[in-house]
């Protein structure tokens, strides 16, 4: 090339400077609300979260939850959708609901100036939706268009195949609820769960930003005071995970790609021996330059990126193992899955591998809560799940004490071929004749 | 009485290096961590012929090794320091990000001056660049539905020529027969340390920071920089309008688009035309959400924003306003005629109500992008990089809030009613 003369020195990378975590208010009010208010300026914005374990053991189907979340934001006594977006909209705000297995999340934000206004808004819609019926109409007929558009998408038919293998019939394992439900919804039922399920006790409010903490925490209390009491914690029972053998084909007749998913459980963040399997999990193909991702991605080149996760539920925490591979590579592809796995549970990671994830995973920790939503985010999903506010700190330094045969133990443990399932999304037709040499096949027709 | 919206007061500091690098630098020190950006004015829109798609393979060559490094050590330096890196290729601009502790400051400015002193292009790493990238395409755009809707869709139908219409991502055609000598040539010609801008924003103290830029990339030699490519062509006359057929697809969708103001020569009034977008389509609040989804019930789902990429400032002139529309079991054309029912009503008058709404979430949409320091970097080297003043990050809010709502209905006038237009419909069906 041009100016091809190198190799140029490396320069040295110092000691990185200590990060500052943002002092928490943290009170519960009389009704159960936990609020917390972290101070972090920056922008003159703030972010909130409001955690709802609205799940119950006996039941409530997905497809009233679904609806609930759609409309839970829709209307009061004294305003209608169209007043709550223009108001928000005037704040520079938002807010804006989604649902997990377990979970009611509404999550909104606004400019500081606002934010008195803001949380008085936040709280009257919430206390008071009335769940107005040609809301509930128009919220349901979207609902039902809007599954048609997930399960046409093979990353959403890939994870309900795959919770569906792990959870069974647990709520951890509904995937995409069932149009016909979601049809039946009707408001009446919505203002009852409402008025059972979406209470304070146990619930969580997360405020983080331009803030002052303790007017901050005063305009919530008054905003969030009112909010009747009743909730609790949600009650689900621990699932009974299984990761069967066989190969799970979602027939998705002449698709180009194979979406490839593994899963299994994992350990909960209380766990002394998280830290090891998170950052095996990371070495594996948590990160870029991940054992996986460099071995189908940048040498072979099978995939845009194989990734891996672990995903915590209350009763549960699961790894997940995703690429999605070119068609004619997907037998290809799965050897090497499998070989990378057979290597994290057999062999040490090297100690610049460990090195290398340990400071990846401290320093996208540190990034991540640098911003308002991501230390919102976070604290919202830490604190909700149980977790105090200090494993913002104590988690980066039980990673420091993590040794390459803390990774081999956890990884023996948890990322064993045989302890992972597998569901592939893809051209059945292809697919089944390549990949039945490498194990039992079991073949499905995508929804 | 309009409110006293907050104005951003970022720091900016600039100079260019003798070889023609121009730098910005937005020093912030509130947190250990910094955003590095280095924008190329080389994008999709100035591929050549027979080579579509070029620009974004190029762009994952540079990810394959550079002078001083092999394959994968420098993704290995950034991550293995507790950082992250990406690239991205746009029609205007490819630009290469990291993200990194403070401490591995100057370890990040070294890995984007080597990236700019030369690739290592070889037979083997464009072969598995070229495979990357057929699976990225595969995931984006054939193996889900609406893919390249409309970004790859819209563009042959609102442009006539090469540079305009064409797929940014590229046929596999195309990228097959890519080259390692047009790789050479590609870097040759586009990354050129002139061509260039390098925008780092975090906690950086502006001197020092200017010395290590100076070590790393002042010995860059200067190359010719290669002229804009030409993009001009009028708006359409009247209607153009195409149909493709999705076999993914679950219901039908609707892209309708019209050219806007030149981005730069008429900031003002390429202003009141984002303002317009909003009023139109930006959010809950919006005229067309209101009337498409909760009053006619047409769509299930509608959205609208300008350019073709997601943010009104990335396109030099010619760019769009663009509407879309998700409308199961309702015929395209009772969708178009109460969006162009609501743009009459728009160009009639808007309320400065309305306007004054649209603007505050304009301005807390604006901070939101500079709370991650690495956008900020990128807000500030894209405004560099594109109108040679990073100052517009403080000035935006002012200058849109100086808009009012009489300008905000005349561009709807001019922009909106006054020219033709593309409508692409999306079918679902077929055999793609």
């Amino acid at each position: 090339m041009a100016t091809k003369t190198g190799p140029y020195p490396l320069p040295s990378v110092g000691r990185p400077r200590p990060v500052r975590l943002p002092a928490v208010g943290d009170r519960t009010l009389p009704n159960g609300l936990r609020v917390l208010v972290a101070r972090r300026p920056g922008i003159p914005r703030f972010e909130a979260r409001l955690v709802v374990p609205i799940a119950r053991a006996d039941g409530g189907d997905g497809a009233r939850m679904r609806v609930l979340t759609e409309t839970v934001l829709s209307g009061t006594p004294r305003y209608s959708s169209k007043e709550i977006a223009e108001e928000l909209q005037g704040m520079g705000g938002a807010l804006g609901s989604y649902a997990d297995a377990e979970q009611l999340i509404i999550g909104g934000s606004s400019l500081s100036l606002d934010r008195r206004p803001f949380l008085s808004l936040f709280g009257h819609v919430l206390r008071e939706a009335t769940f107005p019926p040609s809301e509930v109409a128009i919220e349901r007929e979207r609902i039902v268009q809007e599954i048609a558009l997930l399960r046409a998408q093979p990353s959403v038919v890939a994870n309900d195949a795959l919770v569906g293998r792990l959870y069974g019939r647990h709520p951890y394992g509904r995937g995409t609820p069932e149009p016909e439900s979601v049809a039946r919804v009707q408001p009446a039922a919505l203002r009852k769960l409402h008025a059972a399920r979406v209470r304070p006790a146990g619930s969580l409010l997360v405020l983080a930003g331009d803030l002052e903490v303790d007017a901050t925490m005063a305009a919530a209390a008054e905003a969030f005071g009112p909010w009747e009491a009743g909730g609790g914690q949600s009650d689900l029972p621990a699932p009974q995970i299984t990761t069967p053998p066989s190969f799970l084909v979602v027939d998705r007749p002449g698709a180009v790609q194979t979406n490839v998913r593994l899963g299994g459980p994992a350990l909960a963040r209380t766990d002394p021996d998280y830290p090891a399997l998170a950052l095996a999990v990371t070495v594996y193909s948590g990160y870029f330059t991940s054992r996986l991702n460099d071995n189908i991605r940048e040498q072979k080149g099978y995939t845009y990126g194989a990734h891996s996760r672990i995903e915590h539920r209350r009763m549960a925490s699961q790894i997940t193992v995703s690429a999605d591979v070119g068609r004619e590579v997907t037998a290809a592809a799965l050897v090497e899955v499998f070989y990378e796995l057979g290597r994290m549970v057999s062999l040490p990671v090297s100690q610049a591998e460990l090195d290398a994830a340990r400071r990846y995973v401290q320093g996208t920790l540190a990034m991540g809560i640098q911003t308002q939503s991501g230390l919102t985010s976070y604290l919202g999903s830490l604190v909700a799940a149980g977790l105090p506010v200090s494993y913002l700190r104590e988690y980066p330094a039980a990673l420091e004490r993590v040794g390459v045969n803390d990774v081999l133990a956890a990884a023996h443990r948890y990322l064993g071929p045989s302890q992972l399932t597998t569901v592939l999304v893809g051209d059945a037709a292809t697919v089944v004749p390549a990949v039945e040499p490498l194990g039992p096949v079991q073949v499905r027709s995508s929804l | 009485m309009p409110r006293r919206l907050p104005r951003p007061k970022l720091a900016i500091e600039r100079f260019t290096l003798p070889n023609g690098l121009r730098v910005v630098l937005n020093p912030d020190r509130s947190a250990p961590v910094v955003g590095i950006a280095v924008y190329y004015d080389v994008g999709f829109r100035s591929e050549p012929e027979g080579r579509t798609g070029f620009a974004h393979l190029f762009e994952h060559l540079m990810f394959q090794g550079s002078v001083s490094l092999d394959k994968g050590e420098a993704d290995r330096l950034i991550e293995g320091n507790g950082g992250m890196m990406n690239g991205s290729t746009h029609p205007d601009f490819t630009v290469y990000v990291s993200q990194l502790p403070s401490n591995a400051l100057e370890l990040g400015l070294y890995l984007e001056a080597d990236r700019m002193r030369g690739a290592r292009l070889t037979a083997e790493n464009l072969r598995n660049q070229i495979d990357v990238v057929k699976e990225e395409i595969n995931v984006n755009v054939n193996n889900r539905p609406y893919g390249g809707f409309p970004w790859i869709d819209l563009p042959p139908v609102m442009f006539t020529t090469f540079n305009n219409a064409h797929n940014g991502y590229g046929s596999f055609v195309d990228l097959e027969a890519a080259t390692v000598e047009d790789a050479e040539d590609f870097f040759h010609r586009y990354y050129a340390p002139g061509n260039a801008v390098l925008a780092v924003a975090g906690d950086l103290e502006p001197a020092a920071t200017r010395e290590l830029i100076e070590r790393h990339f002042g010995g860059i030699k200067s190359r010719r920089v290669p002229p804009l490519p030409d993009l001009h062509e009028p708006p359409p006359e009247g209607e153009r309008r195409a149909r493709k057929t999705d076999p993914l697809a679950p219901m039908p969708a609707l892209a309708v688009a019209w050219r806007v103001p030149d981005p730069v020569g008429e900031t003002d009034e390429f202003l009141a035309t984002v303002i317009l977008a909003d009023v139109l389509a930006g959010g809950e609040a919006s005229r067309l959400y209101q009337r498409l989804i909760k009053t006619d019930r047409l769509a299930a789902d509608v959205g609208g924003s300008m350019g073709a990429f997601g943010d009104p400032f990335e396109m030099r002139d010619p760019t769009i306003l663009q509407v879309l529309a998700w409308h199961p079991g309702v015929p395209a054309d009772d969708v178009i005629g109460a969006v162009d029912d609501e743009i009459d009503k728009v160009a009639a008058g808007v309320g400065p109500d309305e306007v004054e709404r649209v603007v505050a979430s304009m301005v807390s949409g604006h901070f939101r992008q500079l709370d991650n320091v690495l956008q900020r970097a990128m807000v500030v080297g894209m405004f560099e990089q594109q109108r040679h003043h990073a100052e517009l990050v403080n000035e935006l809010p002012a200058l849109v809030a100086a808009i009012g709502a009489d300008r905000v209905a005349g561009a709807a006038e001019r922009w909106l009613r006054g020219t033709g237009r593309a409508v692409l419909e999306v079918v679902p069906g077929g055999e793609g």
